[in-house]
């Protein structure tokens, strides 16, 4: 075995990190306007619908499959909570919380159908997932026929639910959004990390055959991953509503691809088995950061993609060397 | 022909596979090539067929030098290997397959008619008309595609021939015909170099033997210099007696009955039973079922009908988990792809069972008892590891197997399969897996051992049962078991 000097080893192992610090120091370089506290929350609010379906994503990818309706999801939640808001209970916060639900459990729903695809059937995940796709956005164009629908102007919960999307805690500044899915960072940290769940999860993307051969209901979860991935895509959607006060079909269009792209950015193997949730949102991070400092410098949007597309090469290439370097 | 490789060094990533490994053979004799498991043999052929490089030392090809650089080199130079897995494509034709290297010559048109008439010359000149040159090679009897593998060999005009455990997926009858075929290249003055772990092959087909140990050579003698008992003494580095612990277990009452189990082609009408303290060995030869008729017992793979008592007591394995909850654990026979999970740490691997005692109501790990009880399992099994937080692909593969017995142990399994347990392990490691075997038939449990390690069979088994062609071709008791009586019943060949 080669001894690496501590420093190379530093690097290897949180290239990631340094990787998110560099573009920071960059950004700031750059733009004046980056490192204020405005931009930061907003860039934060932003990325929390790709942070909650990239925790659902890196879940099914742990477990060795993969989901591509989660943006297609994202759209169900936000179509749900958007024609829900209407006929919510006349307390504020009791009717919210009725829709959210019933948002994350048409998403749960939908992704239940997919996992049982997938785990009893035995379908491809890919193939299963991309069936899902097509179907739930069909449905998301469906509920309104196509059509966007605003919140309405005199109910409670939607006044709760636009204040959500646009105001932030008090004394902090942090984005209400952002706390939502700081909880379920914490959340996801501590299940993949310290329950039953989490273990077998991991376990079972590493090696099916083994873990089935130890007499685990293997199925079980590879079922459960594509339930809580359809019930974040939801709650995604209905906070990316929130911010636009505004439901449409077109949510999350594209964002499977962002998460996924999250996912191998934060070191998650495609085959199973490896890959964690901090890791994942830092590359939530890195690329949101990469739109963001394009956006300050007004780089145009064509452009944006190819850059986006290189950078994501690039952190996926480092990623395999340090993964080569930790193997030998 | 004049083949000598001297002084073969080979490391992988630090662990050295070969050190100062020789042999010398030559043209117009079968030499065979023994040593344990790991002890390098299949490597220092891949050095010569140019599969690896060596990292040092010579190769001779009648005296002069010969630097194999890559597969392609070594045809180029007369040398072929058969291995134990085909290189077929199974889907082309003999034809295509023998001929295989032509179709990546210059040229458009392939000519068929020109393929077919020399690849039925080269079979009728082994005494094998009967293949049909445009058969699909995968539809052909194993047998019959090895004949296409040595047909392949022969048609690039090879001086070496390796055979690779030639017989393992052979029956009696077809080994016979190997055997002819062998003699017969011997005759034509090919250099014939023949792994095999059959001491009694060996003793009928070669003329002279390599013995190799930990990647070293322990010496060449001509075959009538030698007899089996030293033979074997030279390849595991002791007296055969030394490699088999003692074992002071009180053999008990019938633990697991089988009765009757179908479970597809290979398993048919199984009966027989394990008693507690007891280790059955479970003997027969590749492809005679014991591994499905195992799998069906744990519950792997659907059994159409038949019983299993478990202490008198009628239960069903519908699935492993069923299996588990009732008190039997398997370790699979490819231990790195299905007994051990290689990236995980040996603690997540030793409380990969149905019921983990340490999980809280919510599902969370109670991980100071965890800790407690997983290292309390490995003290017991010697486990050698720097700690239970490491990744068991880091392990020596003997370690490796005590991290898939491990979870057995947590989940109180009293009935033990062990499916080819020192397959690819040292002989320290055996003799380590042995104990722990010992030492769970000690405690009462009942071990089944399927093994193709005819010494191991007759080392460590209280009571063998041979299958053959997914039935129970025989049992032996304790004074019968001998590798004649083993071989008998496995190969059918009656008294």
């Amino acid at each position: 075995m080669q001894k690496k000097t501590g420093v190379a080893t530093f690097l290897i192992r949180y290239n990631i990190f340094l990787m998110l610090a560099l573009l920071v120091v960059a950004s700031t370089l750059l733009s004046d306007v980056f490192l204020t506290p405005q931009n930061l929350w907003n860039l934060l609010r932003q990325l929390v619908p790709l942070a909650l379906v990239s925790i659902g994503m890196l879940l099914v990818i742990l477990t060795g499959g993969i989901d591509l309706s989660v943006g297609a999801l994202a759209a169900i939640g936000a179509m749900v909570i958007a024609m829900l808001l209407p006929y919510l209970p006349d307390q504020a916060a009791v009717g919210l919380l009725t829709g959210i639900v019933a948002a994350i459990a048409a998403g749960a729903l939908l992704g239940a159908v997919t996992g049982v695809l997938v785990s009893v059937f035995r379908m491809a995940p890919f193939i299963a997932s991309l069936a899902m796709m097509t179907v739930a956005r069909g449905i998301a164009f469906m509920m309104s026929n196509g059509q966007p629908v605003r919140f309405p102007r005199d109910t409670g919960a939607a006044d709760l639910m636009r204040a959500f999307g646009s105001s932030a805690v008090p004394g902090i500044g942090m984005p209400w959004p952002v706390l939502v899915a700081l909880v379920f960072v914490v959340l996801f940290v501590t299940l993949m990390a310290q329950s039953k769940f989490g273990r077998l999860a991991i376990a079972t993307g590493s090696n099916e055959v083994a873990v089935r051969l130890a007499g685990i209901p293997v199925a079980r979860y590879k079922f459960l991953v594509y339930v809580i991935a359809g019930g974040l895509s939801a709650l995604a959607g209905v906070v990316a509503t929130a911010r636009t006060a505004v439901g449409t079909a077109n949510t999350g269009f594209g964002l499977e691809l962002d998460a996924i792209a999250a996912c191998v950015i934060g070191g998650a193997l495609l085959s199973g088995g490896k890959g964690s949730v901090v890791n994942t949102m830092i590359g939530v991070l890195i690329l949101g950061l990469i739109g963001n400092i394009m956006n300050l410098l007004s780089v145009p949007a064509y452009p944006q993609q190819i850059i986006k597309g290189v950078i994501i090469v690039f952190a996926v290439l480092l990623q395999n060397v340090s993964g080569e370097a930790k193997r030998t | 022909m004049h083949l000598s490789m001297l002084q073969i060094d080979k490391a992988f990533g630090g662990v050295a596979a070969l050190q100062g490994a020789s042999i010398e053979a030559f043209g117009g004799e079968v030499h065979g090539l023994m040593g344990e498991n790991g002890a390098g043999k299949s490597t220092l052929m891949k050095v010569l067929a140019g599969a690896y490089r060596r990292d040092s030392g010579e190769i001779h090809l009648d005296g002069k030098p010969a630097d194999i650089t890559s597969p392609h080199d070594a045809i180029a130079k007369g040398i072929s290997v058969i291995y134990q897995e085909f290189s077929l494509a199974g889907h082309l034709s003999v034809a295509e397959n023998v001929l295989i290297e032509e179709l990546g010559k210059p040229g458009v048109r392939v000519q068929w008619a020109d393929m077919v008439r020399r690849t039925r010359t080269l079979l009728a000149d082994m005494g094998f008309e009967d293949i049909d040159p445009m058969q699909p090679a995968g539809e052909l009897p194993v047998a019959y595609q090895q004949v296409v593998e040595i047909c392949k060999a022969l048609s690039r005009e090879s001086t070496i021939l390796v055979f690779d455990e030639p017989t393992a997926v052979l029956t009696h009858h077809e080994s016979e015909k190997l055997f002819r075929l062998i003699r017969m290249l011997r005759e034509r003055g090919v250099c014939i170099l023949y792994i095999s772990h059959r001491l009694e092959e060996i003793f009928t087909l070669c003329d002279r033997v390599t013995v190799l140990k930990d990647g070293q050579t322990v010496g060449s003698w001509p075959i009538d210099a030698i007899d089996q008992k030293s033979l074997v003494r030279h390849m595991i580095g002791r007296e055969l007696s030394d490699l088999f612990p003692r074992r002071d277990a009180v053999i008990g009452d019938a633990l697991l009955e089988v009765d009757g189990l179908n479970a597809g082609p290979m398993v048919r009408d199984i009966s027989f039973s394990v008693r507690a303290g007891e280790v059955l060995g479970v003997s027969g030869l590749v492809g005679a079922g014991r591994t499905e008729t195992m799998r069906a017992i744990f519950g792997a793979d659907p059994v159409q009908f038949g019983r299993i008592r478990l202490a008198g007591r009628e239960i069903v394995n519908g699935s492993p988990g069923q299996a588990v909850a009732n008190g039997i654990g398997m370790l699979p026979e490819d231990r790195k792809h299905q007994g051990v999970l290689l990236d995980l740490p040996i603690r997540v691997n030793a409380m990969m069972t149905p019921a983990n005692p340490f999980i809280s109501a919510l599902g969370f790990i109670r991980n100071r008892e965890e800790i407690a009880a997983v290292e309390e399992i490995a003290r017991g099994l010697r486990l050698k590891s720097a700690g239970i937080d490491i990744s068991a692909g880091t392990l020596s593969g003997g370690n490796q197997q005590k991290v898939a017995i491990m979870k057995w142990i947590a989940a109180k399994c009293r009935v033990l399969i062990f499916d080819e347990p020192t397959r690819g392990v040292d002989v320290g490691a055996k003799i380590e897996i042995y104990r722990v075997m010992n030492e769970l038939a000690e405690a009462g449990a009942a071990v089944i051992m399927v093994s193709s390690d005819m010494l191991e069979v007759i080392g460590m088994s209280d009571r063998v049962i041979v299958m053959r062609q997914g039935q129970i071709a025989g049992e032996l008791q304790k004074h019968q078991i001998s590798e004649e009586a083993i071989i008998d019943l496995a190969m059918g060949t009656e008294a």
